[in-house]
């Protein structure tokens, strides 16, 4: 332990692009999600076998291969995130760093639809019927009606899919983002002596994320729940 | 009776012991790389109760190299004993136990990556390692290493039309190496970002498709590759760091420590360790240095 505590700079760096990885893919998937769950549920025949199709390829892929395949594939024809270069003190975030929050985003979003998805499941059928029948188009059906209920519904597994990518985000240590995972192989190669303090150290930073998000999450269940 | 079936049984091992290990020679026919003979081991050669003694009796070692650094200890997928530098010594270590350390069913070459070579030592799953294992004051904490038998730097490797010379030219620029290894402090230390991947090969790749401009770590790893991508690739700059190559083995055998010196030695002297570096880094264009100097064991 007392190699983190005496230099901690490095410790909290590393969680910071832990943290950064989690917001930016977090969001993004978020979205996604919600066009992916929309084009499943939707009325046209070709997005919605477009957005099966989707999620049957990425969520069955390992996330490493997705890494891999903009790490080492995308740049090949010309996918690069080479124009992202935002430095804000210690905190670079580079091409590498982009390439992480794609393959996270669409890994992710993949999770989050069926997520969401289960939740509009949830949402009695007449809903959306009372819905057409008051003359609301898709659109309207899906923002005004379902997705607010489905949303209420799926709480719980979002949240577990969003826990799920805090941690997967540590995949990111090998596809040269310098997050927590990162720095303590760094830690653990150069202090081998004092290998299980470390191991604790950065485990604590972790449950400390997810309990923090978790009891955010928590809290928005339980309004939800007061609303309806 | 007993002692005849008894005795059976040893004829049969020793004769199916001698068709396997003609089977062993005529696979490895096609080798043109020079075998290292067992030594035979005289009684009283290890002292009674020592782990040599122990090893050299029950005719079998684990040794600790690695998998994935060309020159130094690398395994293809079709290769039954990874090659390398580091194996190369490793052999003359089992050689000198009368262990043939090129059967396999004796010597068991394991792979160690760089977090579980202490942890394996203590557990006593393996009773040497050779994996490029840089002798630091914390490790020798938990674990016995001595050596060097070989030694070190850091260099960078850029694509062959790169402007850049040394670490110096990278400041404030990513340069791959691998996650959590020495290499990636030392690149943070110069200025340069470190950024880590997984094996040195990504590194090459990155290096290669222009995402990262440079990599970074021992000079004798940059020139396999560099060696490998003929015209890509070269290494650029002096080396800008040292890393004493040693032995490992378990503080609960601290006997072992004498005995590896002692057999390293006798290898710089009668060229066997200068054959060994030319076989195995000299191809890379990596020139044959003078044998190191031994740490002396401690008391």
């Amino acid at each position: 332990m007392d190699p983190v505590l005496n230099d901690f700079q490095p410790y909290l760096l590393g969680f910071a692009y832990t943290l950064l990885l989690f917001v930016f893919a977090g969001v993004l998937s978020t979205l996604l999600g919600v066009v992916l769950v929309a084009m499943r549920v939707g009325p046209v025949a070709v997005l919605r076998a477009a957005g099966a199709t989707y999620v049957t390829v990425v969520r069955n892929t390992p996330l490493v291969i997705i890494f891999g395949f903009f790490t080492f594939v995308a740049p090949i024809f010309g996918v690069k995130f080479g124009w992202l270069d935002i430095r804000i003190g210690d905190v670079v975030l580079d091409d590498l760093f982009g390439a992480a929050v794609v393959a996270l985003s669409l890994y992710t979003s993949a999770f989050v639809c069926e997520a969401l998805r289960s939740g509009v499941n949830a949402v009695p059928l007449g809903q959306a019927e009372a819905a057409r029948a008051i003359g609301l188009p898709f659109g309207g059906v899906l923002r005004e009606v379902v997705l607010p209920q489905a949303i209420r519904a799926s709480v719980p597994p979002l949240a577990s899919v969003q826990i799920a990518l805090i941690k997967n985000t540590s995949v990111a240590a090998v596809f040269g983002v310098a997050e927590a995972v990162a720095q303590m192989r760094s830690f653990t190669n150069n202090f081998s002596s004092e290998r299980t303090g470390i191991f604790i150290m950065f485990a604590i930073g972790y449950v400390v994320i997810v309990e923090v998000f978790s009891f955010g999450a928590t809290r928005l269940e339980r309004r939800y729940r007061v609303a309806t | 009776m007993r002692i005849s079936t008894r005795f059976k049984a040893a004829t049969a091992a020793v004769l199916l012991t001698g068709a396997l290990a003609a089977c062993g020679d005529a696979g490895s026919d096609g080798d043109d790389e020079p075998k290292v003979d067992a030594e035979t081991v005289d009684e009283g050669k290890f002292e009674e109760g020592t782990y040599m003694a122990t090893l050299a009796e029950q005719g079998t070692v684990n040794v600790g190299v690695k998998y994935d650094q060309p020159g130094l200890g690398f395994k293809g997928a079709a290769d039954d004993i990874p090659s390398g530098f580091d194996v190369e010594i490793a052999k003359l270590l089992v050689a000198d136990l009368g262990i043939d350390p090129q059967d396999t069913a004796k010597v068991n070459y394991e792979e160690t990556i760089s977090d579980n070579r202490e942890p394996y030592l203590k557990e006593g799953r393996v009773d040497l390692v050779l994996a490029s294992y840089s002798i630091t004051d914390d490790r020798r904490k938990e674990v016995g290493q001595t050596g060097p038998y070989f030694v070190t730097g850091q260099q960078v490797l850029v694509k062959a039309d790169s402007d850049v010379a040394s670490i110096e030219d990278l400041a404030g620029k990513d340069v791959c190496s691998v996650t959590g290894s020495t290499s990636i402090d030392r690149i943070n230390e110069s200025g340069a970002r470190g950024v880590g991947f997984d094996s040195y090969s990504e590194c090459v790749a990155k290096v290669l498709d222009g995402t990262v401009e440079a990599m970074s770590t021992d000079g004798s790893i940059l020139a396999g590759f560099a060696a490998e991508n003929e015209g890509e690739l070269k290494v650029v700059g002096d080396e800008f760091s040292e890393e004493n190559i040693g032995v490992g083995y378990s503080l609960e055998h601290p006997e072992m420590c004498e005995w590896i010196n002692g057999v390293l030695t006798e290898a710089f002297e009668n060229g066997d360790w200068a054959d060994a570096f030319e076989r195995t880094l000299g191809p890379s264009g990596v020139e044959t240095p003078e044998p190191p100097t031994l740490d002396a064991c401690p008391a």
